[in-house]
């Protein structure tokens, strides 16, 4: 298979996508000349044109509304919105509009909408570009959540978001953008799916998008005290993989959630629920948490560092639950 | 739909025996409400309810042989029971061999604070080494630390988890303590069963063992002049028939539970390495029994009784405990234990504590000695009182504002 | 009541705090406290027993003249031959 970066994979999914179904198009800030904020869409609108790649005004509650009103009207449009923080301009038609009109409609209406969007911290842009809120959105009934964390899963994922019939916000975490890996196969994927990324009965290390890559790590490092880790990529937060969790943390008896959400209130909490829910009698240990501090993302790099989960973090939480 | 198990009724029991039901299948049970009268090594006790329901099935009948602690006695169901309380009890095999050692507890608390955990370690095996942490269940406060999966484990394998030893942090029972003592109870061999007398000496022997190896014990005394409570006790009786005199002995014990709010420390248990200070005073009141060996039945609330009702409730303590009917949570919801010699003449008594209690008040005869009253010296009766302390739980120093306090109340019955 | 009758009366009240009693071997002039291992409580509901047995009220002053099997039927017969 062959070696690709994640920001090519989202692209090469786009490019694909486009040129199966002339209904695709995606739309943006800066996606068309520029190439997009992260360079994601580069070279497609040199391919596809103004008509498929479109640059909007810095108005997102303008251009993701104008997407639910494409996609009701029969288009599959793909919005990127440049930032997590950003999409809260846009909350209003996220949650109001597109999560809701299937309901509303009595099932007449669907907005089978992608929203694109970078999310977490980890690169020194302080906290109005760094903020990990992708659990908030996956509170809401109506849309679907994809985390994407390994290169395949950055291509695999969103068409399977494009194939879907109902609103799918898919986060990509910034700090993956530049990390390689192999290519998706043609196998289409699911939504709601998660993945073991690497087997272990010692303890379950539970994570998704750009905790991932901490989370093998610090399973490397638990390997070394003799501590085997599984690590679960949860890769959507809605539907959510409710049996996979449960499987593991009935294999392993203990969990370390990671979760690059403010602790309170994280997705991770809601994780931690869920096992104490349908896998209480196999806890061998309380759930251990690992999530961001409680401080909007700070600018200075040792301090972001120290806000964010971190394979020492995860490896240490993982070590508690045995000592 | 919960089980009713064979509750630990105090540090020294690690098993009993069904003597009678009280309620029978399909009758209603309230919490708190006499179900079942239970054998112990120690006395015949009725035990209460520690859930509303119905009692659905009974599934152990009267004349049992001896149970572990923790064996399932009966189903009780209903909207009412919760289902908390069922999980937290270990639930022995009734295979397992009655001595293993049961270090923990749980019976559940029917009563509100303190439960007594945590039972002796019978010599059967050595190789265990005393476990500090005993297990409580306390509606408010601690219980044996069991991970779920541990518990659920030591159901399928039979081991009963309060003879498990937690290696988890904080002590806690995790699943390869279990497994380990699956490995291990096979090491366990059955003690032959021994007359009452000789059973309440080896509970007795295996609560006081523990205390003395577990329990740094300190020792303070006072000697108080009783002078005033004697006269106003004896200006009470006099004006009152028999059925409703006093024993000064109730002046002690009302001034003992007053002293231990201005030190609360001395009021509750050692559990799992930390103070636990219990809000409520259970004075355990030693009583001998006749015949020997003792017991020390709990009476509840005993700083909030008006002397008079405190007198009624412990001559009806007394009763009971030598009748052998008392009922489970007095054997279990002691917070500290009075002891007091004085009637066979002795002047001081330093006594060991009951564990996982912190403190032990010893009094001693009322004796007539030469005191200096008003720069004069008077004869005056006096007794030795006297405090054992466990000093993981409390400093000499707090034990003696302790014995101060007590001194003050007695000079002052009327407030008592 | 005759003396017998008393002393009947009075077995039954020890009888009920010192379930052990064996009436044939206590001596009458045997130290009740001692040989029947009485404490205060014990001689409380003895002295309870008394008052519901003969319907008489030992005064606390009186206690310590109640030693003995035969010392207790005499204060008996005296306090109701008196009424």
């Amino acid at each position: 298979m062959a070696k690709l970066t994640y920001r090519e994979a989202v692209r090469a999914a786009m490019r694909e996508a486009m040129a199966a179904d002339p209904r695709v198009f995606l739309m943006g800030e800066d996606v068309g000349l520029h190439g997009g904020a992260f360079a994601v869409s580069m070279g497609l609108f040199e391919e596809f044109g103004p008509e498929r790649i479109r640059d909007t005004p810095l108005m997102e509650s303008t251009f993701v509304g104008a997407g639910i009103g494409a996609a009701v009207g029969g288009m599959r449009p793909i919005v990127e919105v440049m930032t997590i923080n950003f999409s809260l301009l846009a909350l209003d038609q996220i949650v109001n509009t597109a999560a809701a009109l299937r309901h509303m409609s009595g099932g007449q209406l669907s907005v089978p909408l992608v929203v694109r969007m970078a999310s977490g911290g980890g690169r020194g842009l302080a906290a109005q570009h760094s903020h990990s809120l992708e659990g908030w959105y996956a509170h809401v009934p109506g849309i679907k959540v994809a985390t994407p964390a390994t290169v395949a899963d950055a291509k695999g994922l969103l068409l399977a978001a494009l194939a879907d019939p109902d609103p799918v916000l898919v986060f990509e975490h910034a700090t993956l953008y530049p990390m390689e890996g192999e290519d998706a196969d043609d196998t289409p994927m699911t939504l709601g799916r998660a993945a073991v990324r690497r087997a272990g009965d010692d303890v379950t290390i539970i994570a998704y998008g750009g905790s991932l890559p901490k989370a093998l790590a610090a399973a490397d490092a638990l390997a070394a005290e003799e501590i085997a880790a599984e690590v679960l990529d949860l890769r959507t937060l809605r539907p959510l993989d409710v049996e996979a969790i449960v499987a593991s943390v009935a294999k392993t008896h203990h969990a370390v959630v990671v979760d690059e959400m403010w602790r309170t209130g994280s997705f991770a909490g809601e994780i931690a629920a869920i096992i104490m829910e349908r896998a209480f009698d196999e806890l061998d240990a309380p759930v251990a948490r690992v999530a961001s501090a409680e401080v909007p993302m700070p600018y200075s790099k040792p301090l972001e560092d120290a806000a964010l989960p971190s394979a020492e973090k995860i490896v240490a939480a993982a070590r508690r639950l045995f000592s | 739909m919960g089980e009713f198990v064979l509750p630990k009724l105090g540090a020294d029991m690690s098993r009993g025996r069904l003597v009678e039901w009280v309620k029978k299948p399909g009758e209603r049970v309230a919490r708190g409400e006499v179900i079942a009268v239970i054998e112990t090594d120690k006395a015949n006790v009725e035990v209460e309810a520690y859930d509303s329901g119905t009692l659905e099935k009974i599934l152990v009948a009267p004349g049992s042989e001896w149970l572990p602690v923790g064996t399932p006695l009966a189903v009780i169901g209903g909207e009412e029971v919760q289902s908390a309380p069922a999980p937290e009890v270990p639930r022995a095999p009734p295979t397992l061999p009655v001595s293993a050692p049961r270090d923990s507890p749980p019976a559940p608390a029917p009563r509100a604070p303190a439960r007594a955990p945590e039972a002796p370690r019978p010599p059967v095996r050595p190789r265990e080494a005393p476990r500090a942490a005993p297990a409580p269940r306390a509606a408010e406060g601690a219980r044996l630390h069991v991970s779920p999966a541990a518990r659920r484990r030591a159901q399928a394998l039979g081991v009963d988890i309060a003879t498990v030893r937690g290696s988890g942090p904080d002590g806690r029972i995790v699943l390869e303590d279990v497994e380990a003592a699956a490995r291990g109870a096979s090491l366990a061999a059955p003690v032959p069963a021994a007359d009452k007398r000789t059973r309440m000496r080896e509970a007795i022997a295996a609560a006081m063992a523990r205390s003395k190896r577990e329990i740094p014990h300190y020792y303070l005394a006072t000697t108080i002049d009783l002078g005033r409570a004697l006269a106003w006790l004896a200006s009470y009786n006099a004006a009152r028939p028999v059925t409703e005199r006093m024993l000064y002995g109730v002046l002690l014990l009302k001034a003992v539970a007053l002293a231990l709010r201005q030190v609360p420390e001395l009021n509750g248990f050692w559990i799992e390495g930390h103070a636990q200070v219990s809000e409520a005073v259970h004075l355990g009141v030693a009583i001998s029994l006749r015949g020997g060996g003792l017991v020390a039945p709990a009476l509840h609330d005993a700083d909030k009784l008006a002397l008079p009702e405190l007198m009624t409730r412990l001559q009806d303590l007394v009763t009971r405990a030598r009748a052998s009917s008392l009922r489970s949570s007095e054997m279990t919801d002691a917070t500290i234990t009075v002891t007091s010699l004085g009637e066979r003449g002795v002047e001081a008594v330093y006594g060991v504590i009951y564990p996982p209690q912190v403190a032990l008040v010893g009094f001693g005869k009322v004796v007539t000695r030469p005191w200096a009253v008003d720069g004069a010296v008077r004869p005056r009766e006096v007794v030795t009182a006297t405090l054992s302390g466990d000093h993981r739980a409390s400093d000499g120093h707090r034990g003696g504002i302790f014995l101060d306090a007590l001194d003050r109340l007695l000079q002052e019955p009327e407030n008592l | 009541m005759t003396n017998d009758e008393i002393k009947a009366k009075v077995l039954a009240a020890l009888a009920a705090v010192a379930p052990e009693l064996e009436p044939d071997q206590l001596a009458p002039g045997a130290n009740l406290r001692d040989e029947l291992d009485i404490d205060s409580m014990d001689a409380l509901n003895f002295l309870v027993g008394l008052s519901k047995a003969f319907g008489i009220d030992v005064p606390e002053a009186d206690y310590r003249k109640l030693s003995t099997l035969d010392a207790i039927v005499g204060y008996v017969a005296a306090r109701i031959g008196k009424r």
